[in-house]
C-alpha cells in the first residue's frame, strides 16, 4: 500500500483498505460457492455409486458456470397473488447476509476482513437475521405450502440458535475474548496440541457446533424444509430461475461460513507448519465441508418433530452440561479436571440420548411389509 | 465513522448489489411470457382452497417464546464467558445458579409436554 498511500489523503486510507478487502471477498465468495456445488455433486455422486457431472468441461468443472447461465436465462414467474416486492427482495437479502458472514472469518494470518473484538456476537447476529428473509420468502409467495415451510424453517433455525450459541460460549471461556483472530492465535504453537478440539469440552463443543451448524443452514439431514420431496419445496416453492439460484447460493455460502467458523474456533484456524496460513485454512475448511457432504449422502432426513425434539431435548441439555464441564476444566488443573469432565460428558450423553425423543406414530412391523404372496 | 462500521455497511450494500446483479441480467435476458396457468399459486395441480394469509398453529409461537428465553440466557452467558478465567470457580457457582434456574424451566417445559410438536 506504500505506493498508493502517496496519492491518497491519509484520512481515507483505512476506508480504502476496507473497500478493497470487501471487494476481494465479494469476488472470491461466488467462485468458492460455485466450486462447492461442483464438489458436492461429484462427491454425492460417488457416494451413490455414480459419476456426477462430467460432460461440461474436464471432470464437469465448467458445470457450475453452465448452471449459472441456465438460471439467468430462466423465466422468473411470480404468482399473481404474491407480494411482488417482497418476493424479489427476500433472496437478495439472504445472499447479502450470507456474504456478510465472511467479514469476520480469518482466512489466514492477518487475513480477516474485519478483526472485530465482538466477532462471535457478529456471527450470531448475522446468522440469526438470516431467518427473516426466509420467512418473508414463504410469506410473500402466498402459498400454503410455502407458509408452512417458512414457519417450520423459522422454528428450526430458531431452535438450533440456542445450542449453537451455547456451544460457542465454551470457546469464549477458554480464550477470554470474542474476537475470532484472538481465538485462532490462542490455538497456535505446541505442534497443534492447543487446538480446542483436543480438550474434552472442545471435542464435544465441536461436534455440537458442527451438528447445529448443519441444521442452521438447512442441510441434510435437517433439510425437511427445502428438499424437493418435502412439503413440495418448502418456502421456495414459488421461486424459479435466478431467485431460486440465489437461495441455493445463500445456503452454500452459509455452509462454508459455518465450516470456516468451526475451523477457526476448534481446529486451530490457519495454524499449521511450513505452508502459508491461508492454505491451511482452506484445506481444513474444505475437509469439514466434505464431512458435511458425506453427512448429506449418508443420512436420511429427520422429520420435523424429530428435528425439534433433537434440538430441545438433546442438544440444549448437552451444551449446558458442556459449559459446566468446560468451566471445570478451565478452573481446576487438567490432571484432575479432565477425567471428571470426560466422565461427566459421557454420562450426560448416555443419559440424554436415551430419553424418548420422537413421539410420532407407529412404524408398521416388518411382517406386514414382506408379504410375498 | 469507524472503518469497521463502514466495512459492515459496505458488505451489506455491495452484497445487495452483487446479489441483485444476476436478477437484473435475468430481467434483460430471460423470457417473460406470463400465462394464466403459470401465474396460479401452486397446490399440487388443483385449485387452491382457502387463503394462506390466515391463521396458523400455536406451536410455532411456543418455540419462538422458548427461544427468546434462552436467547436472553445466552446474552448473559457471553460476557460471563469473556471474564470467566479471571474469576475462577466462584464465577462458575454464580452462573451455575442462573443456568440451574433456567434449566428448571426447560425441564418443566419438557415434562409438561410443551416441547411436543402437535
Amino acid at each position: 500500500m506504500g505506493s498508493v498511500a502517496a496519492f491518497v489523503p491519509p484520512l481515507a486510507l483505512p476506508y480504502i483498505s476496507v473497500f478493497i478487502s470487501v471487494l476481494a471477498i465479494l469476488m472470491i465468495a461466488p467462485v468458492i460457492m460455485m466450486y462447492l456445488t461442483w464438489l458436492e455433486r461429484k462427491v454425492i455422486a460417488r457416494i451413490q455409486d455414480r459419476i456426477g457431472p462430467n460432460r461440461v468441461g474436464p471432470f464437469g468443472l465448467l458445470q457450475p458456470i453452465a448452471d449459472g447461465i441456465k438460471m439467468v436465462l430462466k423465466e422468473d414467474i411470480i404468482p399473481a397473488e404474491a407480494d411482488k416486492v417482497l418476493h424479489t427482495i427476500a433472496p437478495v437479502v439472504v445472499v447479502a447476509l450470507s456474504m456478510t458472514l465472511f467479514a469476520i472469518i480469518p482466512f489466514g494470518r492477518n487475513m480477516a476482513a474485519a478483526d472485530m473484538n465482538i466477532g462471535i456476537l457478529f456471527f450470531m447476529a448475522v446468522s440469526s437475521v438470516e431467518v427473516i428473509p426466509v420467512f418473508v420468502a414463504g410469506w410473500a409467495s402466498r402459498n400454503k405450502f410455502s407458509m408452512i415451510g417458512a414457519m417450520r424453517a423459522v422454528a428450526q433455525v430458531v431452535s438450533y440458535e440456542v445450542p449453537l450459541a451455547i456451544s460457542l460460549v465454551t470457546v469464549v471461556m477458554a480464550v477470554g475474548s470474542l474476537s475470532l483472530t484472538k481465538i485462532v492465535e490462542a490455538q497456535s504453537g505446541w505442534g497443534g496440541m492447543h487446538w480446542h478440539i483436543f480438550t474434552p469440552w472442545g471435542l464435544l463443543a465441536f461436534i455440537l457446533f458442527f451438528i447445529t451448524g448443519t441444521a442452521e443452514v438447512n442441510r441434510t439431514p435437517f433439510d425437511t424444509l427445502e428438499a424437493e420431496s418435502e412439503v413440495v419445496a418448502g418456502f421456495h416453492t414459488e421461486y424459479s430461475g435466478m431467485k431460486f439460484a440465489l437461495f441455493q447460493m445463500a445456503e452454500f455460502l452459509s455452509a462454508f461460513a459455518i465450516c470456516g467458523m468451526a475451523v477457526s474456533l476448534f481446529l486451530g484456524g490457519w495454524n499449521g507448519p511450513f505452508l502459508p496460513s491461508w492454505i491451511w485454512f482452506f484445506a481444513k475448511t474444505y475437509t469439514l465441508f466434505l464431512v458435511m457432504i458425506w453427512l448429506r449422502g449418508t443420512f436420511p432426513r429427520l422429520r420435523i418433530d424429530q428435528l425439534m425434539n433433537f434440538a430441545w431435548k438433546f442438544l440444549i441439555p448437552m451444551t449446558l452440561v458442556n459449559i459446566v464441564a468446560a468451566a471445570l476444566c478451565l478452573a481446576v488443573t487438567p490432571v484432575i479436571s479432565w477425567p471428571i469432565a470426560t466422565v461427566l460428558l459421557i454420562g450426560a450423553w448416555m443419559f440424554f440420548s436415551t430419553r424418548e425423543l420422537s413421539t410420532g406414530g407407529s412404524i408398521p412391523s416388518p411382517s406386514l411389509v414382506t408379504d410375498r404372496g | 465513522m469507524s472503518p469497521l462500521l463502514v466495512l459492515v455497511m459496505l458488505f451489506g450494500g455491495l452484497g445487495l448489489v452483487f446479489a441483485g446483479m444476476p436478477l437484473v441480467v435475468s430481467r434483460i435476458f430471460a423470457p417473460r411470457k406470463p400465462s394464466a396457468s403459470k401465474l396460479e399459486t401452486y397446490e399440487c395441480g388443483t385449485q387452491t382452497v382457502g387463503d394462506p394469509w390466515s391463521r396458523f398453529g400455536v406451536q410455532y409461537y411456543v418455540y419462538a417464546l422458548l427461544f427468546v428465553l434462552f436467547d436472553v440466557e445466552i446474552i448473559f452467558l457471553f460476557p460471563w464467558a469473556v471474564v470467566y478465567r479471571q474469576f475462577g470457580v466462584m464465577a462458575l457457582v454464580e452462573m451455575g445458579v442462573f443456568l440451574g434456574i433456567l434449566t428448571v424451566g426447560l425441564v418443566y417445559a419438557w415434562g409438561t409436554g410443551t416441547l411436543e410438536w402437535d
